[in-house]
């Protein structure tokens, strides 16, 4: 029979993190490149004395580092409060000045001038963060119109459909690089080019991609990108956008002139600090460490579609992030399974961590196809450099029993089990 | 010995906390867990939603399981909810009828719902902050015994609890009345000691429940006649689900003298009026019976019967007339007599059972 642990203990004396999707173990390295910004280098970047100035030489080379790694140029990366601010910018900022009227016209050709067609159109797909969907649908509510296009099974976009979504009026079309709950990676170059032979736009939500896979702005054809530090092991709180040189595009905080005026507000110096301490150790491992994850990630899988009957693997088999494990249990409800796995000291999650909480069929396993029972059910696990073998064999032991449990107790497997 | 696992659902208020607090200190493994059950909304409707198992409910639930150290969990009911209450409640109204959503969610969600999905986790028991007891009689059977203070008495609501759900269920506040509640969650320094009584139907904050049905259900609720017993029109009534059994307020009647509702007839789409005297009955009809500390209705039993949750009772006979209904015979004439609610026989504190009132029986 099995126990549950009822030994009285916080469930937060020892548990295996495998929500690295969620957030990342700021890294130690990384604190220790912010901690003297804080009490040390508190000057403000704007100031002319020399604490203010090395903030501001500080914020520079994490500016050059993350424009490196991108193949960018530091004046293209702009620092903002984290990933959702960035997929807002990026968003609203393109339709007001694309919809009719939106930016008074400072010289930018297009924007604002009735000579030239009003362009209200935005093309992204069903399975994006809610950052995108959400945002998306506010700016419905403004009279943008906005077109959510289709993924396969495995959550790859449709590439063919999403051309076909083109009108004359797309100014815009935004893909997430990789999904964040099956971790599916989207053919961007691909959709890069066809963006570009339209003359329409192109930006990806990067939060899940960013620090753990080679992006090459040029060469993708992106012209804005978003991410967020604490997926790389970066601090919380801190984030960029990627916005090509020359693209119009208006301020989303107004106020002073930091970020060449385009994003105002005192600069996070610490988190800026941390983010291109995080960028540089996480572009350094990167090949090792998703060969590593990708090993274990890959052992993980085989296991538990090996020893647990009636489950399966949401999202591609291949074109997915090293670190992403998606697996729905048939008969198991996913909100129990979680709870269950929590009093085991094991952190999973069953989709993003925005919503869970509210645990509501994933709107991504919808998208995939899957019944609503089973989007209900999912489990995700995603791995870190710092998860070990044996960790995965204490998760896959402790799912198999407690799935067990679950399914002994739900009438429907009773069911399925005497018509077999 | 392995201390009996105890999951308590905590609404974020003082009494469910406070529960959770007795039961640690009872010596029981304790888990909190938070029933989501509001249907998703954009965050423009978030303000509007306060009560019980609001949106702020499951941060206020986490914060007082913080405090006293136990682990805290949220739990989606949202299907079971809109199936079993909202549903039901919208129903019952376009039927004519007022419904207790209370009496529904407490068997089907809180109980049967929360109940099965704690015993997968491997619980012994549920528990919650209801001011009642759960014992269990010499005869061998589970009973809701009425709180120690009349004041807060809340089994009116949990007539309808099986003997199986009650086997599994701890109400540790019942043996309290509510200002040692209060003093009990002020002690500990509970942030959620002064928070005030969740009131009415918690889904409909605003109280406007026919607007709630008409923007909810799906189809129009049109107007139609009132009417008096013998059927001459008096006027135009807004629709059957603005209107209750003994309503006075509202009618926009001018008679001369105070009318009420006496009765509501879904299949004419009517509003029947009469005088005062004409909300008084002393016989009624119930149906869907369930037993508690008897089971079974064999003979006539005396007790004392509820008919509504504010109704302090009053003294009649029950007696079995069909496989599943039962006819109350009231010693004096009861005021409103409503179908839809829910009638409950006590024996002394203890309830005997309830049933549906279907009709009153002029």
């Amino acid at each position: 029979m099995f126990e549950m642990r009822s030994d009285g203990e916080s469930h937060m004396d020892k548990f295996i993190y495998l929500d690295n999707a969620a957030t990342t173990r700021t890294s130690p390295a990384v604190v220790e490149a912010m901690l003297p910004f804080f009490s040390e280098y508190y000057g403000n970047a704007s100031g002319i004395y020399s604490i203010g100035v090395k903030s501001k030489e500080a914020i520079s080379e994490s500016r050059e580092i993350i424009a490196t790694t991108l193949g960018a140029k530091p004046e293209e990366i702009y620092f903002t409060a984290g990933g959702s601010e960035s997929d807002n910018w990026a968003l609203k900022a393109t339709s007001e000045v694309f919809a009719a009227g939106g930016l008074p016209n400072r010289g930018n050709k297009g924007a604002g001038d009735d000579s030239l067609p009003v362009r209200n159109h935005i093309i992204t797909t069903k399975i994006e963060h809610h950052a995108i969907l959400h945002t998306c649908e506010y700016l419905q509510k403004q009279g943008i119109e906005v077109t959510y296009v289709n993924v396969d099974e495995n959550g790859l976009v449709n590439l063919k459909e999403l051309e076909r979504a083109i009108r004359p009026e797309t100014f815009l079309i935004s893909v997430m690089f990789a999904n964040n709950e099956v971790g599916t990676i989207q053919p961007i170059r691909e959709i890069g080019e066809i963006a570009k032979k339209h003359g329409i736009l192109f930006h990806t939500d990067a939060v899940q991609a960013y620090g753990h896979l080679p992006i090459h702005v040029e060469e993708l054809h992106i012209d804005m990108l978003s991410a967020s530090a604490h997926k790389l092991n970066g601090p919380k709180g801190v984030g960029f956008l990627y916005i090509r040189r020359n693209l119009r595009i208006s301020s989303f905080i107004h106020g002073g002139a930091q970020e060449r005026k385009r994003r105002a507000g005192t600069e996070n110096v610490p988190g800026i600090v941390g983010f291109g301490q995080a960028a540089k150790d996480a572009f350094e491992t990167m090949e090792k460490r998703s060969a590593y994850e990708t090993e274990l990630r890959d052992y993980l899988i085989a296991r538990i579609l090996k020893e647990i009957p009636y489950s399966r693997l949401n999202g591609h088999r291949t074109k997915r992030l090293s670190n992403n494990a998606n697996f729905s249990f048939q008969f198991v409800e996913g909100e129990s399974l979680l709870i269950m796995l929590d009093m085991e000291g094991i952190c999973g999650s069953s989709g993003s961590a925005c919503t869970s909480g509210s645990l509501d069929p994933s709107h991504v396993l919808l998208s995939l196809g899957l019944p609503e029972d089973l989007a209900h059910g999912s489990l995700r696990l995603t791995l870190s450099a710092e998860t070990t073998r044996e960790e995965i064999d204490v998760t896959v032991e402790t799912i198999k029993k407690i799935v067990e449990r679950l399914r002994s107790m739900s009438p429907q497997y009773e069911d399925f089990c005497r018509h077999m | 010995m392995k201390e009996k696992k105890v999951v308590v659902g905590m609404s974020g208020g003082v009494d469910s906390s406070v529960a959770a607090y007795l039961l640690k200190e009872a010596g029981y493994d304790v888990i909190g867990v938070t029933m989501e059950i509001w249907p998703e909304e954009s965050g423009e409707d978030m303000s509007l939603h306060g009560g019980c198992c609001g949106l702020s409910a499951s941060q206020d639930a986490a914060r007082v399981a913080q405090k006293l150290g136990i682990p805290h969990y949220v739990m989606n009911f949202r299907e079971e909810f809109r199936e079993n209450v909202i549903n039901y409640f919208m129903e019952e109204y376009l039927s004519g009828r007022t419904p207790n959503p209370c009496i529904a969610c407490n068997r089907y969600v809180k109980w049967e719902s929360l109940l099965r999905r704690s015993l997968m986790l491997g619980a012994d028991y549920i528990a919650t902050g209801h001011y009642a007891r759960v014992e269990q009689l010499p005869n061998g059977r589970y009973a809701i015994r009425r709180s120690v203070t009349a004041a807060k008495d809340q089994t009116y609501a949990l007539y309808n609890l099986t003997q199986e759900q009650l086997a599994r269920t701890l109400m540790p506040v019942g043996e309290y009345d509510k200002p040692a509640i209060r003093a009990i969650a002020e002690q500990l320094d509970l942030p959620v000691a002064h928070k005030p009584d969740s009131q009415e139907i918690c889904f409909v904050p605003d109280q406007d429940y026919a607007g709630f049905i008409e923007k909810n259900c799906g189809r129009a609720v049109p107007p139609g006649n009132f009417v008096t017993a013998d059927g001459t029109v008096l006027g135009q009534h807004k629709g059957i689900t603005h209107y209750t059994i003994g309503q006075r307020k509202g009618l926009n009647l001018a008679m001369g003298h105070p009318v009420f509702v006496t009765e509501i007839r879904p299949e004419t789409n009517e509003v029947v009026i009469g005088g005062a005297e004409d909300v008084f009955t002393d016989r009624l009809v119930c149906g869907h019976l369930n037993f508690m500390s008897i089971p079974n209705l064999k003979d006539t039993l005396s007790v004392t019967a509820k008919i509504r949750y504010n109704h302090a009772g009053a003294p009649a006979r029950v007696r079995r007339i069909s496989e599943d209904q039962a006819e109350v015979l009231f010693d004096e004439p009861v005021r409103a007599v409503t179908p839809g609610q829910a009638v409950v026989f006590y024996d002394g504190d203890y309830v005997a059972g309830g049933g549906t009132i279907l009709r009153p029986f002029m």
